[in-house]
């Protein structure tokens, strides 16, 4: 481990955790620092208790694991496919899991749970056809052609959910809508739970192959000349990052621009190496999301605006800070 | 060291063959160049080798043993391969590139040691770069990517080389360092297998020279064998002479003007 990534991962950790705990603090209700800090040791009053533990707690806890998901998803895909415009909604993800949501939203289905999990299946779908697209088109692996089988399926899956929502009762619309807008306001732990076991596991194989991605972001013929087994690599990396994506979307809905912009800013920390990177990546998008989700809720409450719109808002500008250097 | 016996290589969905039956032996302590027109299977032997290209019969064996049955990283700790493309998306430091050509010897979590650190800097010497250590790969001429390439794969440490067309991009000078450099691996126990384009410098630098045409091998032997004019002109479908070099002393090609009708 190099001086620099201690430095630079000691630096945003430290970012994350003043991030995270305003995200706590700040809200409908305010909540002194201290206060907040008591209320997780599990002193103060029970009203701030509560509102810290159930309600704050989990919301920036979800937000931390969809921010570090999209990002790790993005950084790993990027190199991969040798892209800097890739990224995990351009796989066909977001695209379908909006039509699994959809469906769910419009049939009526109201139990907990059922939209999240059609979500999951509509974007596992879509990765399983991009997949097979591009196996069909290609024979290879191809980076170029795994990236086009997604749009494409995401665009299919984009008629599909203009062609449902066009005679959709107009709650139904409504509701697909903010799903479709990102969303961590409704958090609870058994969600963070789920979705924390699918990014460690995400986060474990990313970083396990982390050193072949290094190799592969100089071509497919230079990595095959250092012992990397191209093929399998990229699908692996394609379909763990697919899946990872398929998880935050399931649990928060379309939350844009992370997966996009936060490997951009975690190059530009100049860490080299998809190890480090991907340890950057995680803490960035987890700080990017919880701070978005804090200016969410805190601009014109009690409204909230849509999360993924804020990602979006705050991305942007970093990202055309970054766009000299992207070449 | 490195074995080629009849190979035979089809692209998917081609109806041509792209290899039909080369061999060749490149033996350690020697330059064997693989010469030959555009689109006559020159690369399409390294593709295969890299397992790029699947074999429709034949084999390939790096010191024995089938190229087919060797897991990638360990033939990557075998012969070191220099491919003709490359297309580095993100930049790198020279450095950290170069430190990639020891990725097949790092394994889990075993960090980078003092083996690694001495080989990234050897190759860094030989292939005189050091002057460039510290620079962005996208601030490099296309001469001195093709130096840090071939540093890389020094830095890969294999008893085999092989390079696609690597002085490509590069002008007199470094031309000649490479052919040099691979002159001095050679002699210094390294089999070196070349596809080149620059006949007069392989006329000098190799040890044999395999000259391929349409996929097949149209001549093979010393540079004395190979270096003829009525084969090369036949090959290459346009008129040539084939002198000795007042200077040094090897064939010389001379490509003459117009098409012979």
């Amino acid at each position: 481990m190099s001086r620099r990534f201690v430095l630079v991962v000691a630096l945003l950790a430290l970012l994350l955790a003043v991030v995270a705990v305003s995200g706590v603090a700040l809200g409908t209700i305010a909540i002194a620092p201290r206060d907040v800090i008591a209320a997780l040791g599990g002193h103060g009053d029970p009203l701030t208790r509560s509102v810290v533990r159930d309600l704050r707690l989990p919301r920036v806890a979800l937000a931390a694991l969809v921010g570090a998901g999209l990002a790790m998803s993005g950084t790993a895909l990027q190199a991969t496919l040798r892209n800097p415009l890739a990224e995990p909604y351009l796989l066909g993800v977001s695209g379908g899991a909006a039509v699994g949501a959809v469906l769910a939203v419009v049939a009526g289905a109201t139990a907990a749970g059922v939209v999240p999990l059609a979500a999951f299946a509509g974007a596992v779908v879509a990765v399983i056809v991009a997949l097979m697209v591009a196996r069909a088109a290609g024979g290879r692996a191809d980076g170029r052609v795994l990236l086009m089988a997604g749009v494409v399926v995401g665009a299919f899956a984009n008629a599909a959910i203009m062609v449902v929502l066009a005679n959709a009762p107009p709650n139904a619309l409504r509701n697909a809508t903010w799903w479709m807008m990102g969303s961590v306001a409704g958090a609870e732990w058994p969600a963070v739970r789920a979705l924390a076991v699918y990014v460690a596991i995400g986060a474990g194989v990313l970083w396990s192959n982390a050193r072949d991605v290094d190799v592969l972001t100089l071509g497919d013929e230079p990595a095959a000349a250092l012992g990397v087994r191209v093929e399998r690599t990229t699908r692996l990396v394609y379909l763990v990052s697919a899946l990872l994506a398929a998880a935050t979307v399931s649990a928060a809905g379309l939350v844009g621009f992370v997966g996009l912009v936060v490997p951009h800013l975690a190059r530009a920390t100049g860490l080299r190496g998809h190890r480090a990177l991907l340890a950057a990546a995680a803490l960035l998008g987890a700080t990017l999301v919880i701070a978005a989700d804090v200016l969410a809720r805190v601009t014109m409450p009690p409204a909230e605006l849509p999360l993924g719109a804020v990602t979006a808002l705050i991305g942007v500008p970093f990202f055309l800070t970054r766009l000299r250097s992207l070449r | 060291m490195l074995h080629f016996d009849s190979v035979a290589a089809r692209y998917p969905r081609q109806a041509l063959l792209a290899l039909d039956g080369v061999s060749l032996d490149a033996p350690v302590g020697q330059i064997t160049a693989v010469v030959g027109p555009n689109g006559s299977g020159k690369s399409t032997l390294v593709r295969a080798l890299l397992g790029r290209v699947p074999l429709e019969r034949g084999a390939i064996t790096i010191g024995g043993a089938d190229v087919g049955s060797i897991a990638a990283r360990e033939r990557a700790r075998l012969v070191a391969v220099v491919p003709q493309r490359e297309s580095a998306v993100f930049p790198l430091p020279v450095r950290e590139l170069v430190a990639l050509g020891r990725h097949p010897h790092l394994s889990g979590f075993a960090g980078w040691g003092a083996a690694d650190e001495s080989a990234v800097r050897g190759a860094i010497e030989a292939a005189g770069i050091g002057d460039l250590s510290e620079r962005s790969s996208d601030e490099l001429s296309g001469g001195e990517w093709q130096r840090v390439r071939i540093a890389r794969a020094l830095a890969q440490q294999a008893p085999a080389l092989v390079l696609d067309e690597p002085t490509t991009f590069l002008d007199i000078a470094h031309e000649m360092s490479v052919f040099e450099l691979l002159s001095s691996l050679a002699r210094g126990g390294i089999a070196v297998l070349l596809v080149s384009h620059q006949l007069n410098l392989v006329a000098r630098f190799a040890d044999q020279i395999i000259l391929l045409h349409r996929g097949v091998v149209a001549a093979a032997g010393t540079p004395a064998d190979v270096m003829r004019g009525d084969i090369l002109e036949r090959v290459y479908e346009w008129p040539v002479v084939v002198t000795r070099d007042p200077a040094v002393g090897a064939p010389s090609l001379v490509p003459l003007r117009g098409r012979r009708s």
